[in-house]
This record gives structure tokens, sequence and C-alpha cells, in this order.
């Protein structure tokens, strides 16, 4: 038995099952770290297909960055808030499972009508696409064919970085005359106008 | 390598079916949001795998630039999904409704 086939069938299940356990997981911890570890997974079947820098930067930027940032979130909202169980739309859940498992029917039919369930890879990979090393064969088609989209992609990172800052910086406590006309607007924050330390301990509204 | 291709295309179309479940079940915005980044890497991994069967490096770049928007769009999802919680004192979905019908 070929080495990468190993390699799949062991990280297949694990993928698939910690998956199938983020969804069914109530705490919101819980589901981040089982995301990670399905991540992990995913960077490994990227190294078995020949993509050794996406393996580096799905460890780095997935696993690492994206992941250690909803954790701070989590723990910033608060990790002991329970999900209500409570359907705004009957049958919701039902209908949302059914519609997934179709969804997952029809994908396993386009792939065997369009690939065919045993396709098999050519076997020069890495002679051919990954000429060099995957790094330098990646880089050189990122800075020649792809060098415009490249450089766009930083305004676009800096856009976000700006953005940012905008929504999750606090308002800084305004007049008395500006903070009236926001109590016609969001009569919930009525309490008065207080400090931005004492706005974050406010008890929550009644409904 | 002798796995064939399509078992890392079902894979990928499983993970995207299992985050698509996510989005339309749970309530919590955070774990939804972690349904959507799951979706994500749902489809990188089948550029990946075309990218591998077709010998052509141009489906790893598409993943890299994927990733690198996502990254973008989980900052700027984290910051409202922050900035809602500030008006609303929640993260469950069912309570933003100011601007119900």
């Amino acid at each position: 038995m070929p080495l990468d086939n190993v390699v799949f069938w062991v990280f297949a299940p694990i993928c698939i099952g910690s998956a199938i356990a983020m969804l069914f997981q109530r705490n919101a911890v819980h589901a981040a770290l089982l995301l990670i570890v399905n991540f992990f997974t995913i960077a490994v079947f990227y190294l078995v297909l020949g993509a050794s820098f996406l393996f580096a930067v799905q460890i780095v930027v997935y696993a690492g960055a994206i992941m250690v940032l909803f954790l701070f979130v989590i723990m910033l909202l608060g990790v002991d808030r329970h999900e209500s169980l409570v359907e705004q739309i009957r049958g919701q859940r039902v209908i949302g499972i059914t519609l997934g498992v179709g969804l997952a029917l029809e994908l396993f039919f386009a792939i065997r009508a369009g690939v065919g369930l045993s396709a098999e890879a050519p076997a020069n990979f890495d002679e051919v696409a990954n000429r060099g090393g995957n790094a330098v064969a990646l880089s050189r088609l990122l800075f020649r064919s792809y060098f415009f989209p490249f450089e766009v992609t930083s305004i676009l990172l800096i856009i976000a970085a700006v953005a940012v800052m905008v929504l999750a910086a606090r308002p800084r406590p305004r007049p008395a005359a500006a903070d009236t006309r926001d109590h016609e607007i969001l009569p919930e924050r009525a309490g008065g106008p207080s400090g931005p330390e004492t706005h974050e301990r406010e008890p929550e509204p009644a409904r | 390598m002798r796995t064939p291709i399509s078992y890392f295309l079902i894979v990928s179309g499983l993970l995207f079916s299992i985050g698509t479940i996510g989005v339309l079940v749970r309530r919590n915005a955070l774990v939804i949001f972690m349904s959507v980044e799951l979706q994500l890497n749902a489809v990188n991994l089948s550029l990946v795998a075309f990218s591998r069967m077709h010998n052509d490096l141009n489906g790893q770049v598409l993943a890299f630039f994927s990733m690198v928007v996502a990254a973008a769009e989980v900052v700027v999802g984290l910051a409202i999904i922050v900035t809602v919680f500030r008006a609303r004192r929640t993260a469950s979905v069912d309570d933003a409704n100011v601007l119900r019908g």
C-alpha cells in the first residue's frame, strides 16, 4: 500500500470527524479547537497533493493566526453563553440538515460524472509543475503572471485593516447635545450618557 | 501518487456540505462564521486537488489568493460581530432583528 494512500485513509476520517463534531459542539471554544484539528488535516492533504508551500501557509495563517483571532473574540464576548434551541422558523433544523445531505449527494454524483471515481493524478507533478521546488515554482508564477493581482491584495489588506479600526473603535464620549439625539435612534441606550468604561457594564435591556 | 484525486474531491465536498449545514442550523454568529471558514477551506482543498490533477500550479495560486481574501474577510467579519455584540448584547443571529419587516 503506497504511503500517500495510508496518509489519506488516516487523515480523512479525522478531517470529516472533526468537522461533524464541530457542527454538534455546543461550546464555541471546543468548536474552534476542533476546527483547528480540521485545518491541520487539510494542511496534511496539501502536503500529499504536492503543495508544500500552501501546507505551511495553511498552518501559519489558518490554524495559527485566524483561529487565534476567533478564540480571542470568543473569549471577548464570553464563553458561557448558551445557544437557544428555540427554532425561529419551524423545522429549520430538519430542513437545513436535509438540504446539506442533499448537497453532499449532489456533489458526489457531480464528481463521479465529471472526474470519475478513480481519476489518477499524473506521476510527474514534481518534474513538470513543481520544477525547482514548490515554493520556487509558485513564486515564479505569482510574480510573473499574477503580479498585478498580488499587488491588489495588498491594497485589500490595507482596506481591511482600516475598516476594522473604524468598526471596532469604541465611539468616544460625545458632548451631551450630541447624545440626546442618539437616544431617539437607540432608545435602549437611554441609560444616560456614560463613559466607555461604564457603558460596557450596562445591564441587558429588557426586551 | 496512487490515491485517486476524486477521493480528495469527495472529502472536499463533504466538508463543504458540513459547513453548509452549520450555517443553516447553528444560531451562534461565531459558529456560523467558523462554518463559513470550513466551506472556504473545502473549496481550497478542491482547488489544490484539481491543480495536482491537471499538472498545473495555477490552482495553487488561486488557493493562495483565496486564503489572503479569507484572512481579510475574517478580520472584518469578526469586527462586525463584535460591533453587533456591543450594540445588542448578543452573539445570536436570531436576536439581531432590528431590520425585521
